[in-house]
């Protein structure tokens, strides 16, 4: 079975930590045995802690010469077996896309953490933002399907670090995790339970190591270097041998759809997202990550003053749950999306609700989003 | 104590390097296009070959297998 | 190339796409043979490679697990396999735009940190695939599609350039040296140290036919005029060949 039980190297109980650091211990509690990373602000932290857990667990960190290095080095290493994993903050993200796009051409699961900071290009290295959200999505070129997460909180950095590998591992894909560098460098409890679920990646089985066989939204087997299998990786378009066919349109048509269809066909085991006060929600508010928690919070400010609102909290912001978008905008008088960057989530959201129109909250100028800004636009007031 | 020397004449491309780097002149090119619009190289001296293997090392498309002849 | 070596090759994607005289093809002829002399397991040998002809003699060609991977980047890639999993044997081969000049970088950390894996560059001074631009190795007063009046700069010189990073195990042969070349893969495929091949492999479709050596009989020739092999002193104005 794919499917284990496993002990956390953590005993169970309360811990308190950052942001950072629980990404790190989660990615160990989820089987990580390879790290590559490059320095930088706000994510070194998660390097940091990897560095020491994994000398203790004998498991394999190089700190490569760049962002570029460490994302082949983590694709690379999967193709041993290895649960792999980098992480990075913008200026890094941007130098990783190629490689992205390979692993997620190549079929190669592995995890890739953005804590996002203020950009464009280098702007301001301790601010927070959500301005990468889109990046994470269309940030390599062509067309393709992504996952993303995003943890609101430290413990879900922990817990959504273990289910982005798990993902990972189920769907062949490369995972990101777009924290905040608010959540990276915050300090919280997270509560580590006894053992947790580890989805471990198919080797053997019938079939072709690549997509593009009947059905097309299955996932191929995936052997490891060194067992016999004669692999043949390549980022060009391939048969499911792994044969490059760099000028059939039929080949490249079927990739393409087994591509999308892998992860477009079970959303159902990856999105996520959760629901506060939605049940009778006049204004409904839309968020994701740090921003939520002020979101949150300002729903609950407003349902003391007698308004109606409520919350969806995506924690996988991509895909997204554009079906449910579509049926809070059938319920909503008024549609809010705060998010700390100038309308990314908003134009997603803004797609599905049949011509209602979205407010936003918007900030990106390095601070975190106010409940107060947002409970402003609850109670009528324009954006910010 | 002779030499077969065997060109698998569908991966030979008529490069010639055969012909050149050959000491005792083996090879020649062969008269006719084939029909891949190729004038593929022909060992048409088997006899000549001293079994040096430098036309084997140096076919850039592994065409050329030189065997010990059977006694 | 001996039958039995065949086994080493996928033949089903051959004849290869190279061009006729493609001295890429003749690395391949003798990275296969050096497997071939050594029966070596072609089942724990990872090679892997970049963008470019050179990116393809391994892939499709070999019948080996093989990583095509992005322009430039094979080496990160095969430092994440070789540390994965160190028991593999980990070769990279590659072109010169691939591995010294958008790549340039990954090549001297991998010298410096001696990476238990070996480089082979397939060094036929221009860009192959792309129609003939000048890269990090074309030669002053080389004629490519970028420079056609002549390149204005200083080439790398790969065994210094390695050398000065740290990298050992460094050995130089052109097409010519088919057989020396051979006997280099031979020595390092035994042996589990970062090793690094300048290969001078010529390519006579884009490089030759601008720079009068559009025979691929008249470019193995000036290979062999050109070059000495080295025995302690080095000759700027030659290819000096040999194991530095
Ligand atoms: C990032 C990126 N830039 C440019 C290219 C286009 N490209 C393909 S092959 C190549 C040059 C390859 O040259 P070299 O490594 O010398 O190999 P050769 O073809 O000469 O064997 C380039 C620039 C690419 N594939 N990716
Ligand atoms: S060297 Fe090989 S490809 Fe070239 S002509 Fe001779 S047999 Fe044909
Ligand atoms: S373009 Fe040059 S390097 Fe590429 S296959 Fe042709 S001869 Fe070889």
């Amino acid at each position: 079975m794919p499917i284990e039980k496993k002990k956390t190297h953590l005993k169970a109980g309360k811990y308190f930590m950052q942001g950072d650091e629980a990404c790190a211990e989660g990615a160990v509690a989820a089987g990580c045995t390879f790290f590559a990373g490059y320095p930088i602000t706000p994510a070194s932290e998660i390097m940091e802690t990897i560095v020491r857990r994994f000398e203790e667990e004998k498991r394999v960190f190089v700190q490569m010469e760049d962002e570029i290095a460490s994302m082949g080095a983590i694709v690379g290493a999967s193709w041993t077996g290895a649960k792999s994993m980098t992480a990075t903050s913008g200026p890094g993200f941007s130098l990783k896309m190629e490689n992205l796009g390979y692993a997620i051409m190549t079929e190669t699961p592995c995890v890739v953490v953005d804590v996002q900071r203020v950009g464009p290009s280098t702007g301001q290295a301790t601010r927070t933002a959500q301005g990468d959200l889109m990046q994470a999505r269309w940030g390599t070129h062509g067309e393709h399907t992504i996952i993303a997460l995003s943890p609101w909180s430290v413990e879900e950095a922990f817990y959504e670090t273990v289910r982005a590998f798990n993902l990972a591992e189920e769907f062949r894909t490369p995972v990101i995790i777009l924290m905040e560098e608010a959540t990276g460098h915050l300090r919280e409890t997270v509560a580590v339970r006894e053992a947790i679920e580890i989805f471990n990646r198919v080797e053997e089985g019938n079939g072709a190591p690549f997509g593009g066989e009947e059905p097309l939204d299955a996932v191929p087997p995936m052997p490891r270097f060194g067992t016999g299998h004669r692999l043949l990786v390549t980022g060009s378009t391939h048969d499911p041998h792994g044969y490059r066919k760099t000028q059939d349109r039929v080949t490249q048509e079927r990739l393409l759809s087994h591509l999308q269809q892998k992860i477009e066909y079970h959303k159902e085991r990856i999105v996520q997202w959760e629901e506060y006060e939605l049940d009778d929600a006049e204004t409904v508010l839309i968020s994701f990550g740090f921003a939520a928690r002020a979101a949150l919070k300002a729903v609950k400010d407003a349902r003391k003053k007698g308004i109606k609102a409520g919350l969806m909290r995506l924690k996988t912001v991509w895909p997204m749950p554009t079906e449910r978008f579509e049926t809070l905008a059938a319920q909503a008088k008024t549609l809010i999306v705060p998010e700390m960057n100038f309308g990314q989530l908003r134009g997603e959201v803004q797609r599905f609700t049949g011509g209602k129109k979205v407010i936003g909250v918007n900030r990106a100028d390095g601070e975190v989003i106010t409940p107060e800004s947002i409970l402003r636009a609850v109670e009528g007031g324009t954006s910010l | 104590m002779g030499y077969k020397v065997i060109i698998r004449e569908n991966w030979c491309k008529g490069c010639y390097i055969c012909l050149s780097v050959c000491p005792k002149n083996v090879f020649e090119k062969a008269g006719l296009l084939d029909d891949r619009g190729i004038i593929v190289s022909k060992a048409v001296r088997p006899e000549n070959c001293i079994g040096c293997q430098m036309c084997a090392d140096h076919c850039p498309d592994l065409a050329i297998t030189v065997e010990k002849e059977d006694e | 190339m001996k039958q039995e070596y065949l086994k080493y090759i996928r033949d089903n994607v051959f004849p290869t796409a190279f061009c006729p005289g493609c001295g890429h093809g003749i690395l391949l002829n003798a990275f296969v043979s050096a497997l071939g002399e050594l029966d070596y397991d072609q089942d724990n040998l990872v090679l892997v490679s970049g963008i470019g002809c050179g990116g393809w003699i391994a892939s499709p060609h070999m019948n080996t697990d093989t990583l095509h991977t992005t322009h430039g980047r094979a080496i990160p890639f095969a430092i994440g396999v070789k540390l994965a999993n160190p028991k593999l044997k980990v070769v990279v081969i590659s072109g010169d735009g691939d591995l010294t000049t958008i790549g340039g970088n990954h090549l001297i950390h991998a010298a410096r940190r001696r990476i238990p894996i070996t480089v082979i560059c397939g060094n036929n001074n221009i860009y192959g695939m792309t129609g003939g631009q000048a890269s990090a190795t074309t030669p002053v007063g080389a004629k490519t599609m970028t420079t056609p009046l002549g390149n204005d700069y200083r080439p790398f010189d790969l065994v210094k350039l390695v050398k000065g990073a740290g990298g050992e195990h460094v050995y130089r042969y052109t097409a010519f040296h088919a057989m020396q070349m051979k006997k280099a893969f031979k020595d390092v495929l035994q042996k589990d140290d970062f090793s690094f091949f300048d290969i001078l492999t010529g390519c006579p479709v884009q490089y030759g036919r601008r720079n009068e050596l559009r025979e691929p009989a008249k470019m193995i020739q000036w290979m062999k005029d050109n070059s000495v092999l080295y025995s302690g002193e080095y000759h700027d104005d030659k290819i000096m060949v040999g194991k530095f």
